[in-house]
């Protein structure tokens, strides 16, 4: 309980403070997630929503293969584009390793396969609502897949926050192809992580609350911002 | 039509997330040269404070940056092996001289030293204090009280072994009952042997830094066997042509030079100096 | 005076249809004409739909079906129409677009108004289309139909659902629709909406088509057999709808 208290108080104290390590630290983990899931969700949602309704022979291994995908540990995730990424291996040459481009590139991989079996599956199930309709209306198969993206945005918009937030609360992969290095790539996980080999618990503590915080305020956001909107203009009829 | 309302979110949220981006990936201080070099550290090295004060003061003389990456000091040298860094800082000078002997170094050269202590509980029932290390860790073999390892390779417990080794104990893993591995850093094996009143071996940056002592005090310090060298190598370009190689010699020369000497003994915690500068003249 | 004979725009030829192992439509020979208003009856499960849902097009087959090149616009209207969690507006916008990928956008812009319009929906165009009421959402599905100037529009029980209000607008609409000349095929449990609204009708009877007569002569005693019998059972009871 003792360290409980001192690490709120430490959150609230740094909070507070605005302190300028700790605000590149924030921005940097919002950055690199952020833009990870970006390009997630092009790929993943575009996948999913084709997945939805394409035929082919063996999607039942695809969909298998996927399913699996989701429990990838994002350590291995790490260490599979750390070698890649190695001055010694193939991709080498792109000087990526320890940077944050190779971090947005591990955490893309993390997230993708959460954005696509989701949208497969929110897609699949409005399809089975109104699938014949849209068809009947003169949609092909991967029009109505989009279409049903469209219609059930609110839902994609919640997988894309699940991505989100497997992706800013992932520390593994980071660690490895970023290498953790003050004022480069050291992001909000990996500076809990270091705090906690360090022995400074309290502290290790206060970082997690202040990230919790920091998504806290981002789901906020999302969630009342659109939605006023639609009520205001449903009170003006 | 559909396209046509996809095409416009995007360029109403695109603008917002390039300038986001931009602004968080790119650190002021990075110049468009790309002059820094990627440096392999200890994490125990990194805990310990040293970098924040040392590396400035060389950034300020030489404008080059330095990307410390703090691993182990068995992964440090893999680092070096993939090329994945430019130069190493570390403190296993066995496996350094190793190193060199395989070819992936261009030459070692002695920085500075730290020492090592043996920390544990006030009560000591081993009865181990005193100045000398390997006596200790006879008296740790023959009692009950549980001693706890990094077990991970690194710098600091390859020492450990050796002593162990000295002290006629060639693995106690399987020799005693009371030796327990975590597998961790020299953070969480303090924090461990606070919780356990148990007996660690610790270099004393991480000592002096650590919080979280409970009933841990210094029990073994001053033998000469516990100092702790510290080695600078610039990766051999050789085997990979992309090593900074004139910037990572920039470091280790400047490291070695009396200003840099001066910087690193200048470092203290708690009005303590820490390292121990000894590079040679 | 000979009458021109009327343009066959779909013609069904012993088609049959099968889910798995249920045949829900066996060997039916149907035609339908330009200008006809057909309504399909017969009890639940007599494969109404699944003839609706062939005549489209939109379910495998064997037998022959031939399509002229007269009927190439189709539309379909639903028992519980889907919308898009769009406005009314929205909508329409993209039924016309999924019918007729190149039409200009003016033009798109133009018909969706003349479509708001017809069905009287004009006002609610910028409302959410899930937030209307059912007869509302099923005005909303006609003027997709109805904007797309289609050569057959279908309707699979369209006024099973609404009350008895809603039900006489959307009648009154279709009534409408037949009178521009628009041909109708729709499945209804109504035989008072058949009587009403139909010029022709078809009685199909467990999969199969049973008897398919003009209105006035199925009702005044044309009916035979078990369409007969499925007159006296229905008549008491759902005549007047």
């Amino acid at each position: 309980m003792n360290t409980l208290s001192e690490s709120s108080a430490t959150a609230f104290d740094l909070i507070v403070g605005g302190d300028a390590g700790l605000l590149h630290t924030v921005a940097l983990s919002f950055a690199v997630s952020g833009t990870a899931c970006f390009c997630a969700a092009w790929l993943g949602l575009l996948a999913g929503a084709w997945l939805a309704v394409a035929r082919f022979r063996g999607k039942r291994f695809v969909l298998l293969g996927l399913d699996t995908s989701l429990a990838l540990p994002s350590v291995v995730a790490g260490l599979a584009v750390y070698l890649l990424l190695s001055r010694s291996g193939p991709l080498g040459s792109w000087g990526l390793l320890f940077t944050p481009t190779a971090m947005v590139i591990v955490q893309t991989l993390l997230a993708l396969p959460i954005i696509m079996a989701l949208a497969r599956q929110v897609v699949a199930d409005a399809l089975r609502d109104g699938g014949d309709q849209l068809r009947s209306m003169g949609a092909r198969p991967l029009l109505c897949a989009l279409l049903m993206l469209l219609h059930e945005r609110w839902a994609v918009v919640t997988l894309l926050l699940i991505a989100f937030g497997r992706a800013i609360a992932e520390v593994g992969a980071v660690m490895i192809v970023g290498g953790n290095i003050n004022g480069f790539t050291r992001v909000m996980t990996t500076a809990i992580a270091l705090e906690t080999s360090k022995g400074d618990l309290p502290l290790a503590l206060a970082l997690g609350f202040v990230l919790l915080a920091v998504v806290a305020l981002l789901n906020v956001v999302i969630a009342f911002v659109p939605r006023s909107h639609e009520l205001q203009t449903a009170q003006l009829q | 039509m559909v396209a046509r309302w996809l095409k416009s979110a995007v360029r109403r949220a695109a603008p917002g997330l390039v300038c986001a981006a931009t602004f968080a990936l790119h650190t002021p201080g990075v110049s468009a040269e790309d002059r820094f070099i990627t440096m392999a550290s200890t994490t125990s090295t990194e805990q310990s404070g040293l970098f924040p004060h040392l590396l400035p003061a060389f950034t300020k003389a030489t404008d080059i940056d330095v990307h410390v990456v703090a691993v182990g000091t068995g992964q440090a040298l893999d680092m070096g092996r993939r090329g994945d860094a430019d130069v190493l800082f570390v403190h296993d000078k066995a496996a350094e001289q190793k190193f060199i002997a395989e070819g992936w170094g261009l030459k070692r050269t002695d920085v500075m030293y730290n020492d090592f202590v043996l920390v544990g509980p006030k009560s000591d029932p081993a009865g181990v204090k005193g100045r000398d290390i390997v006596a200790a860790l006879g008296k740790l073999a023959g009692s009950s009280a549980a001693f706890i390892s990094r077990g991970d390779e690194s710098g600091t417990n390859a020492a450990e072994l050796r002593y162990w080794k000295v002290a006629g104990i060639d693995a106690p893993a399987t020799r005693m009952a009371n030796y327990k591995e975590c597998g961790c850093g020299m953070g969480p094996a303090l924090n461990i042997a606070s919780a356990s009143n148990a007996y660690v071996l610790a270099d004393r940056g991480t000592w002096l830094s650590f919080k979280n002592r409970g009933d841990l005090v210094v029990l073994v310090e001053g033998d000469s066997r516990l100092f702790n060298q510290y080695g600078v190598i610039v990766v051999n370009p050789a085997k990979h042509p992309q090593t900074k190689t004139a910037l990572a010699q920039a470091f280790a020369d400047w490291v070695l030079s009396p200003d840099g000497q001066a910087t690193i003994a200048s470092y203290r915690i708690g009005g303590e100096q820490l390292f121990f500068p000894n590079a040679p003249h | 005076m000979t009458m021109p004979a009327p343009l066959t725009l779909l013609a069904l030829r012993d088609a049959s249809v099968s889910f798995g192992r249920v045949q829900a439509l066996r060997d039916a020979t149907l035609s339908v004409h330009a200008g006809d208003v057909i309504a399909v009856v017969g009890a639940n499960g007599s494969g109404k739909t699944t003839l609706l849902r062939l005549l489209h097009g939109v379910v495998a087959y064997s037998g022959r079906r031939e399509v002229s090149g007269a009927a190439g616009v189709q539309a379909m209207v639903f028992q519980r129409p889907f919308l898009l969690r769009l406005s009314v507006w929205n909508n329409l916008r993209i039924a016309l677009w999924l019918a007729h990928r190149r039409m200009p956008k003016a033009e798109r812009r133009e018909r969706a108004l003349q479509a708001l319009g017809r069905v009287g929906l004009a006002a609610l165009r910028d409302r959410p289309a899930r937030s209307l009421s059912g007869g509302e959402q099923q005005r909303l599905a006609l003027a997709r139909g109805w904007a797309i100037r289609p050569d057959i529009l279908f309707l699979d029980e369209p006024t099973a659902n609404l009350d008895p209000s809603a039900k006489k607008e959307v009648e009154s609409l279709l009534a409408g629709f037949a009178a521009e000349g628009m041909t109708l095929v729709m499945s209804t449990h109504n035989l008072g909406q058949a009587k009403r609204l139909a010029t022709r009708v078809v009685y199909m009877d467990g999969g199969r088509l049973d008897t398919d007569l003009p209105t006035g002569e199925f009702f005044n005693a044309g009916a035979r057999g078990r369409a007969e019998l499925f007159l006296k059972g229905e008549l008491s009871w759902s005549l007047d709808g």
